[in-house]
């Protein structure tokens, strides 16, 4: 055990590359949402785009190559969920449980050729001068061009859902179909691209995994982040900014389960206290916002904070009693990102209680008369 | 110009027919993809759907697997079909077929080596018991919370996983297996042993089970309240709100049937076929279950057929990975394609398709 071998900038750094996959699934996936369209294939697109903007990069020997193939590859399944749903009207549930099998199916069909090779090296892009600040240059600025690309598509997507007349008929055709098929919107040729939209960067997210994080192909390599961007986009109440956050929350995690794994800190040593820290910053954010907008409802927030600190405690006990039993450590660090997805989504649903705050049409079937 | 018309009603003779004719093309695809290969579309096709059953060189060994390999699957899409009908979507039965085998299966080896009869029914409540607790998770996350259980239900797949990887390595592990990963086989432990009842049919306990889970569910659907609750459900949430329907009752229901067969079928595997819990036990009978309670049009005589159908896929494709060396992940691209087209075709179910000639406006 050696918390001091744990290095904030490695920390950050890692933070930023198990992030952005995610980040870019889950963009891709609000903007599919915010028309309207649930698509569950999102694990099933990731894959295709995992494997295809492999074999692209290993064929041409450029990795700009693969991520356009991985774009494209993920794009052209979405479509084959369009074609159910948007001319077929097909339910879309099950037809995104279909993508993501036949996804993951494809995949390792294509993929059986390329298991065991290596993918050309991506460059480290780093931004001139920023990188030299100390501490926040290593840790954020130098890294390849597809984490920033992946931070300014959120920007771009933000900008565009809010200032421009693209994004007011997404949200148009998302919130009321009937309505936007009336005022001469085409609600389907929308759909048609949100969903593409969607593929392209789902299969961008892939891409990430195949070729920068790992960089290898096996079966099954987006192991579940598919499955966490859509609870991301359901956590971010549908909106970029909260994406990124929930995006980065999630990265971090995964990179302390790295961190933690690298430096043989038992997961249950940090954790009770990772979680009581959290109860406190919730309380301090709580009130401090309570007192500007002057009303600080005491007992919930206390209530909240209590659920923190006992969980915490809970915790505790639990490493203590088991001594920080090794493969309980490992069973909690390999599955502390799906544990956490769960636990997320509770919390966030229990708020939201009754309202939901997703898009009034997310997955109704519209057929123009 | 092809112009659709909604039906007030879905048409039964497309219910039936649909899945007959996606099986149908299905195969056609199947061997365009075949074909691309270079491998002949006729001899893939033939190895999977034919050779398991009436080859003679083969037959012998394929025929039981039928019943082995659909009995998980029929078990597991019995439950599913009950939520899917009410619009409840559990997609975790893998995690609760993964409980269900490491509960049931820690029972069974906390008596070993004593041997009573007990022990196995002791065994069956446990893995039904821990199915049912793990499909209960979504479920009050639903209920108490309105949590999507879509994803809740999945998340607990990779969570069961990983404890399942966990018990082998640690809690369950066989003290006498070298140090390998994996418990005791229980195959061969008499009492906690699944056996096959009737020589060379395959026929084990889970089978029976499945058998049983057929009749009861088709029961529960046409004659009981709450299959009916559950059909209202599925059809008009609305109306089920009016009509005084416990909306979540239903869900916790749907789920924990859902969960207790998925736990039933890991059972029955790890006690038989499978003999042992090791980090690789689960081979993704709750993600095929998915595509048999479709095909099977979520009713238990459908779903009956569709688990012998998809459980010949996984006996054929492994055949022909043996004998054309078609690659593994084909057979599950098919399976996934079989899905997608049940759905396209859904279409003749809901409209009427209309040949018209464009009228002059």
């Amino acid at each position: 055990m050696d918390l001091g071998s744990i290095s904030l900038v490695a920390f950050f750094a890692s933070l930023m590359v198990a992030s952005t996959p995610i980040l870019l699934a889950a963009l891709g996936e609000m903007i599919t949402e915010r028309a309207g369209v649930l698509n569950l294939g999102v694990e099933g697109m990731m894959i295709i785009g995992a494997i295809c903007g492999f074999a692209v990069a290993v064929e041409s020997g450029s990795a700009a190559m693969g991520f356009i193939g991985a774009a494209v590859g993920g794009a052209l399944l979405s479509m084959l969920f369009a074609l159910l749903t948007q001319f077929l009207y097909a339910t879309q549930v099950p037809s995104g449980l279909a993508l993501t099998l036949v996804g993951v199916g494809l995949a390792s069909f294509i993929g059986q050729p390329y298991v065991g090779e290596s993918p050309p090296a991506v460059a480290k892009m780093a931004i001139p001068v920023l990188e030299h600040i100390p501490f926040f240059g290593p840790a954020v600025f130098q890294h390849d061009a597809m984490v920033y690309i992946s931070i300014l598509l959120t920007i771009a997507i933000w900008a565009f859902l809010k200032f421009t007349r693209g994004g007011l008929i997404l949200r148009a055709v998302g919130e009321n179909h009937d309505a936007a098929h009336a005022l001469g919107y085409k609600v389907r040729l929308v759909r048609v691209m949100a969903i593409g939209f969607g593929g392209a960067l789902a299969g961008l997210g892939g891409a990430y995994i195949s070729l920068i994080r790992v960089p290898q192909w096996t079966d099954g390599i987006t192991a579940g982040i598919g499955w966490i961007a859509l609870a991301i986009v359901v956590f971010a109440s549908w909106k970029p900014g909260r994406v990124l956050f929930g995006a980065y929350l999630f990265g971090g995690l995964t990179a302390l389960q790295l961190n933690l794994q690298a430096a043989n800190v038992p997961l249950l040593l940090v954790l009770p206290y990772l979680v009581m820290l959290s109860g406190v910053i919730y309380l301090a954010i709580a009130v401090a916002a309570g007192s500007w907008k002057k009303t600080l409802d005491v007992k919930p927030t206390l209530k909240t904070f209590a659920q923190f600190i006992g969980t915490g405690l809970v915790l505790l006990l639990i490493g203590v009693l088991t001594n920080y039993a090794s493969s309980l450590d490992l069973l909690l660090l390999s599955s502390a990102p799906f544990v956490a997805t769960i636990v997320v989504l509770v919390v966030i649903s229990a708020r939201s209680k009754g309202a939901s705050n997703g898009p009034a049409m997310l997955g109704k079937i519209f057929q123009a008369h | 110009m092809i112009s659709l018309v909604k039906r007030p009603q879905p048409s039964k003779a497309w219910v039936v027919a649909t899945p007959i004719l996606a099986v149908i093309v299905t195969m056609i695809l199947g061997g365009l993809l075949f074909a691309a290969m270079g491998k002949d579309p006729f001899v893939a096709i033939r190895t999977i759907f034919w050779d398991p059953l009436f080859n003679p060189d083969f037959a012998a060994y394929s025929r039981p697997q039928l019943l082995v390999k659909a009995a998980p699957l029929i078990l597991i899409a019995i439950g599913l079909s009950l939520g899917f009908k009410a619009g409840i979507w559990n997609i975790g039965a893998e995690g609760q077929y993964i409980i269900g085998a490491i509960t049931g299966a820690s029972v069974g080896l906390a008596f070993y080596p004593m041997e009573a009869w007990f022990i196995f029914p002791l065994m069956i409540i446990a893995g039904a018991l821990g199915g049912f607790l793990w499909g209960l998770i979504p479920a009050l996350c639903k209920t108490k919370f309105n949590a999507p259980e879509i994803l809740v239900s999945l998340m607990l797949v990779y969570f069961a996983e990983q404890i399942m990887i966990a018990v082998s390595l640690g809690a369950l592990r066989n003290p006498e297996g070298n140090g390998f990963p994996g418990s005791r086989n229980l195959a061969q432990y008499a009492s906690s042993a699944n056996p096959e009842l009737i020589a060379g049919t395959g026929a084990h306990w889970g089978v029976m089970a499945a058998f049983a889970a057929v009749v009861a569910a088709y029961v529960l659907l046409s004659k009981h309240m709450l299959g009916f609750q559950i059909r209202v459900t599925g059809e008009s949430p609305r109306a089920a709100g009016f009509a005084g329907i416990n909306a979540n009752r239903l869900i916790i229901f749907c789920l924990g049937t859902s969960g207790a067969l998925a736990g039933l079928a890991g059972l029955f595997e790890v006690t038989g076929p499978a003999g042992q819990i090791t980090t690789s036990f689960n081979t993704g009978y709750g993600f095929t279950a998915i595509i048999v309670a479709f095909l099977g049009r979520l009713n238990p005589i459908g779903i009956l057929l569709a688990g012998l159908l998809l459980a010949l896929t996984f006996i054929g494709g492994e055949l022909a990975q043996f004998m054309l060396s078609l690659p593994s992940a084909s057979i599950q691209v098919f399976q996934g394609m079989l899905l997608m087209t049940l759905l396209a075709m859904d279409i003749f179910v809901n409209y009427k398709v209309i040949w018209r000639k464009k009228e002059a406006v």
